[in-house]
């Protein structure tokens, strides 16, 4: 058996007597979908953030290819390929979308790839996501949806073998989210394990081939999506009683 | 945008060199005195924009490591006679370390709370050296100008040849470390933290390198200057009005480039000097408070982005 991308037991991050995750296990195969969902506040973006090392958690272990981060800073668990991109996209303002690009290029994925040629590989990333006519624009200037496509396509630049995908078509028209849709398919293609966190279940629903899904800091459920819509206790989260 | 036949090195050589045509052919002893407080403001303002413009973290206490920098060079030169050369490295290893550590303990903290720990910090520094009677303590130390003057005609000579040329090397560090790998994850800093740090950017390395460079570039401005006015206590040494214009000067050249601060520094600093002269030592704070006020508000990118945007404007049309 092929050592899994992503393997979580026991995860629990406290945040001074609240509880965000308790006990949460998780593993995720190579180049696997999983979806991500649950009720706002039920500890999604904690997770991803104890993943991506923006929060150290408390208890538990997260291996990655077998490796224990839990302890490593959030710029060498790049380095190692666990990427994130972010829900409010975070792009670097002074630079053009191509030089946005090159930051994880030549730190995140510097030890693995190399760093010749940078440029060139930064333009083999847009034009894998489309985005190859905005090289050099400056990313403030770029609009909503092209600012969730830069926040991908940086992430691809950083070659990851895991790939977070924090709610990256919350807000966008139904035509945009096919777009990151498609996207997200390409890279998942590569081989790039996605882990997607959606509220919008169109697409967690076409996208995933697995789901996962928190309530109030518990895993209440996993399954396929066929399983998941029918389960009782999610139905139960979303809705109440 | 990438490799053109860069002209860096030629000027820089060719400065030096009218530098030193200068020592040669002026005999008038002001010019290299006004020069000298010129070209100290290059290299502060250089300073400053490494972690101020190139990092975005804004920092009030240029004084604190200015003056980490002077009270070094006078008290290892009361202690061990050392020449200028040691002391200047001395002030740099010092400062840069305390930049270092105050980097360590302050950089968690962000925009106005980082600003005020700075200033906070040079405040603590000062009252030690007031405390410190070895070199002088509040009433000052004297330094007597070594006879020395290596075959200038004049010790100020020498002292502008000096910091001529480490204003030269504060140019090649800051222009180093813009261009470099470095440069781009301190550019990341600035824009975003968070993102940088999950784009791989060893953050906290890079802003460690960061105060540390920017830390010891000030002792080096501060280790000549007891040499230059002959006396110094620790209310000129540590005075605010040097971080003030180590601020100003890299905002009205320029943050983003590290040609910014070397054009901020001369004009600024040149102007000062002239209005010192013709008006009076009051007016030139004022004109720096104007200026600075009125390039916040109308250019904020400084006379660099002035004349970045006027060529772009031009080859547009």
């Amino acid at each position: 058996m092929s050592v899994p991308v992503l393997q979580i037991t026991g995860l629990t991050k406290k945040f001074g007597g609240f509880v965000a995750l308790n006990q949460v296990s998780l593993h995720l195969g190579r180049g696997e979908r999983l979806g991500l969902i649950g009720p706002n506040g039920s500890g999604k973006t904690t997770m991803i953030d104890c993943i991506s090392g923006a929060l150290i958690n408390d208890e538990g272990s997260i291996l990655f290819e077998d490796q224990e981060i839990k302890a490593l800073p959030a710029h060498k668990r790049a380095r190692l390929g666990v990427v994130r991109s972010f829900q409010i996209p975070r792009p670097f303002k002074s630079m053009t979308v191509l030089e946005n690009l090159c930051i994880p290029l030549d730190f995140a994925a510097r030890d693995r790839v190399g760093h010749r040629h940078i440029h060139d590989q930064a333009m083999e990333v847009l034009q894998t996501v489309g985005f190859a006519d905005h090289a050099h624009e400056f990313s403030a200037d770029l609009t909503q949806v092209d600012l969730r496509k830069l926040e991908l396509a940086r992430a691809m630049a950083a070659k990851p073998t895991l790939l977070i995908s924090d709610e990256a078509m919350a807000g966008l028209s139904s035509s945009e989210v096919d777009e990151i849709l498609e996207i997200l398919l390409t890279l998942n293609e590569h081989g790039v394990a996605v882990i997607m966190i959606e509220h919008i279940m169109r697409a967690v629903m076409r996208f995933s081939q697995r789901i996962v899904v928190l309530d109030a800091g518990l895993k209440i459920a996993e399954g396929t999506p066929e399983e998941i819509v029918q389960n009782p206790d999610v139905e139960r989260a979303y809705l109440g009683e | 945008m990438k490799t053109k036949i860069q002209p860096f090195w030629p000027s820089m050589a060719a400065i030096f060199l009218a530098g030193f045509i200068f020592t040669e052919v002026a005999d008038n002893e002001f010019y290299f005195f006004a020069s000298y407080v010129v070209l100290q403001a290059v290299i502060m303002a250089t300073a400053w924009n490494i972690l101020g413009g190139y990092t975005g973290y804004v920092n009030f206490g240029s004084a604190g490591f200015f003056g980490v920098g002077a009270y070094t060079a006078i008290a290892l030169h009361k202690a061990f006679g050392l020449p200028l050369p040691l002391l200047i490295l001395a002030a740099a290893a010092l400062s840069g370390l305390i930049g270092l550590g105050a980097g360590y303990l302050t950089l968690r903290i962000k925009g106005v709370y980082f600003a005020i720990s700075t200033l906070a910090m040079a405040i603590v520094l000062e009252t030690i050296a007031n405390n410190w009677e070895y070199v002088g303590g509040a009433s000052g130390a004297y330094i007597l100008t070594p006879e020395d003057s290596l075959f200038f005609d004049s010790y100020i000579e020498m002292l502008f040849m000096l910091i001529l040329s480490l204003a030269i090397g504060s140019a090649i560090v800051a222009r180093y470390l813009s261009t470099s790998r470095i440069g781009q994850g301190l550019a990341a800093i600035r824009d975003d933290e968070v993102a940088a740090e999950c784009n791989g950017v060893p953050t906290l390395k890079l802003k460690l390198i960061s105060t540390s460079v920017m830390g010891a570039m000030m002792g080096v401005a501060g280790a000549p200057y007891p040499f230059f006015v002959t006396f110094v206590d620790p209310v000129s040494a540590f005075n605010l009005l040097i971080a003030i214009n180590a601020i100003a000067m890299p905002m009205i050249g320029g943050t983003a480039t590290w040609l910014g601060p070397i054009i901020g520094g001369l004009v600024v600093g040149g102007m000062q000097e002239i209005i010192t002269v013709t008006i009076s030592s009051e007016m030139n704070l004022l004109v720096v408070g104007v200026m600075l006020v009125g390039f916040i508000t109308l250019a904020p990118k400084g006379i660099v982005g002035l004349v970045q945007d006027y060529l772009k404007k031009r080859r547009a049309r």
